[in-house]
């Protein structure tokens, strides 16, 4: 059911963009409409959820560490992992958003005869991950082709790098093969991993899926379905879409509608699934903040300013008599007059 | 977090770097491509459509048909005239200009075919 109810939905998706872009007229739907709407949700909820998780407390000190953290100045203490500065924070956080630095540690429990169990550190995920993001990133960073007029010598030296191997015309991209290659691996190890399996759900597949979905479409239509693929009409319709000013100028193929669909589903899925953990990662209290709890105090935002610090000497002040009369051992002892009153 | 000083910065970095096309376009959308064609032929290879989105898979048929098996053929009908699958001897004979046809549109949609590191141009 988790494998198969959002392979339906991504089947689902295409069908529809299918048969709904070859509905004459329908193409300024698939084509201007839906593009705009998805961004528009695209960029207002990520807003929303980025907000959302500005205004939230963070009530205590948590940042995980996985070094000896810093306590005496002569003992050595592990700057990236327990870091205790800002500039030691900015080191640990830009190697996790650049490098995926915590799936390094993606440990694997295995029982070898003994039994003797250990806890070893299993590279796959993150060779998986960083072909995958980096694959993307190119990737959308090429699309910008058909975006920007003129085009920046950026876009063009991506480009060029990625058809390096000049396969074929229209050239073969590097990053296709990547992307791929990327993305079955980290499906595969949700179906072939048991532990991962067990706890994989349809969120989990479905984004797998989609873009999968987009990255086939992509190729098709560049290799394949190349019919109606007019990239001159195709950049037209773009470049308008960021002016303002959207024309579609010839009949573009179905396979063209599908891509944008599938592609406009993704940027509408993005802000409210588990995708935001591209915003989410530099929100990660357990990442961005310092291991400085012993040197500064971190003051919970919901303490309600009305209940000031109580002390034990107050509170002993305060229950002392109860404190007696339960034979509760206290610091300071009564004074004379209140034993005598306790008597009573 | 409670801190937007640093959160909202960023998110509108964010913003105006997914936007970026919009900005640096500055809703200037540029004109289209207009290639100059030939004046003395009627027809292209392939209806025009097709000539359009498929000329590059064209091309590379021919080159491995010619390359691969040796098929030099002259069995490329136009019109009533037969042509050989060429390049430079076919479309280059319709399509004179390099830079006022081909270029015209690679420039706008940022192609650089490789082919003429090696194959030449006409002189123009
Ligand atoms: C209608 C505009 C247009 C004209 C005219 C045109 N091309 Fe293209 N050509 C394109 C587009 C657009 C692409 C890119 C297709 C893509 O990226 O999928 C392309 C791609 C190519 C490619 C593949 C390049 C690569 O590395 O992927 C070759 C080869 C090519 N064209 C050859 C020619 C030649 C030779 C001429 C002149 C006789 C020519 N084209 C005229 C629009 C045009
Ligand atoms: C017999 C002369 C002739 C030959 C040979 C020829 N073309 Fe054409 N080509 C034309 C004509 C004429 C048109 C305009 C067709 C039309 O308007 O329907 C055209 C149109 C095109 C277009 C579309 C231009 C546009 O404005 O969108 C492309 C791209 C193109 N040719 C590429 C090629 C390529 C590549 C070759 C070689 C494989 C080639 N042509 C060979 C005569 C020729
Ligand atoms: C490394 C140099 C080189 C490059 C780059 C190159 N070619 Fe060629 N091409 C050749 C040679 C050599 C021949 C064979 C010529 C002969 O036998 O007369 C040839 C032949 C061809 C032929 C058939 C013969 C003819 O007269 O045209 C076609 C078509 C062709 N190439 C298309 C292309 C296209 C399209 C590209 C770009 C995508 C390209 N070539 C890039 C070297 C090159």
């Amino acid at each position: 059911m988790k494998y198969t109810f959002p392979l339906a939905a991504v089947v689902a998706l295409v069908l529809f963009s299918w048969v709904g872009a070859s509905i004459p007229g329908m193409q300024y739907i698939f084509g201007i409409v839906v593009p705009y709407l998805a961004m528009g949700l695209f960029l207002g909820g990520f807003c929303y959820r980025v907000i959302g998780w500005a205004r939230s407390p963070v009530p205590f000190k948590i940042p995980t560490t996985c070094g000896q953290g810093f306590s005496l100045p002569w003992i050595k203490y592990d700057k990236l992992e327990a870091p205790l500065t800002t500039s030691q924070v900015i080191a640990r956080m830009f190697l996790e958003v650049v490098l995926f630095r915590s799936l390094w540690r993606n440990t694997k429990a295995t029982v070898y005869k003994g039994p003797k169990l250990t806890y070893e550190s299993s590279k796959w995920l993150w060779l998986f991950a960083m072909l995958f993001h980096y694959s993307f990133l190119v990737i959308i960073l090429r699309h910008m082709r058909l975006f920007l007029n003129p085009v920046p010598a950026v876009i063009s030296n991506i480009e060029f790098f990625d058809g390096i191997l000049q396969i074929g015309a229209p050239t073969m991209y590097l990053t296709e093969v990547t992307i791929l290659l990327g993305l079955f691996l980290l499906l595969g190890r949700r179906f072939f991993n048991r532990h991962v399996r067990y706890i994989s759900l349809a969120n989990d597949f479905f984004p797998l899926y989609l873009i999968i979905a987009i990255v086939l479409t992509g190729i098709l239509m560049r290799f394949f379905l190349r019919s109606g693929v007019d990239i001159i009409a195709i950049k037209r319709l773009a470049v308008g879409l960021v002016t303002f000013h959207p024309t579609i100028i010839a009949d573009i193929g179905s396979i063209f509608y599908i891509h944008v669909f599938l592609v406009s589903a993704l940027l509408v899925y993005f802000p409210f699934s588990k995708l935001m953990h591209m915003g989410g990662v530099f929100l990660s209290p357990t990442r961005n903040m310092a291991n400085d709890t012993r040197m500064r105090r971190h003051i919970n935002p919901w303490n309600d300013p009305n209940i000031k610090p109580h002390s034990y000497a107050a509170y002993e002040d305060e229950f002392r008599k109860d404190m007696v009369e339960q034979g509760i051992p206290v610091e300071k002892p009564l004074t004379a007059e209140e034993s005598a009153a306790a008597e009573e | 977090m409670y801190d937007g000083g640093k959160i909202i910065p960023g998110l509108i970095i964010f913003v105006l770097f997914i936007t970026f096309p919009v900005w640096y376009n500055r809703g200037n959308a540029g004109a289209v491509p207009q290639p100059e064609l030939p004046k003395k032929f009627k027809e292209c290879v392939l209806p025009y459509a097709d000539m359009r989105a498929e000329h590059m898979q064209l091309l590379n048929r021919w080159r491995d048909q010619v390359l691969r098996t040796g098929d030099w053929g002259f069995d490329v009908k136009i019109g009533d005239t037969m042509y050989q699958k060429s390049l430079m001897n076919t479309c280059m004979q319709c399509h004179t200009s390099k830079k006022k046809f081909c270029d015209r549109c690679h420039t706008y949609a940022s192609v650089k075919p490789y082919c003429w590191d090696c194959h030449i141009a006409p002189v123009e």
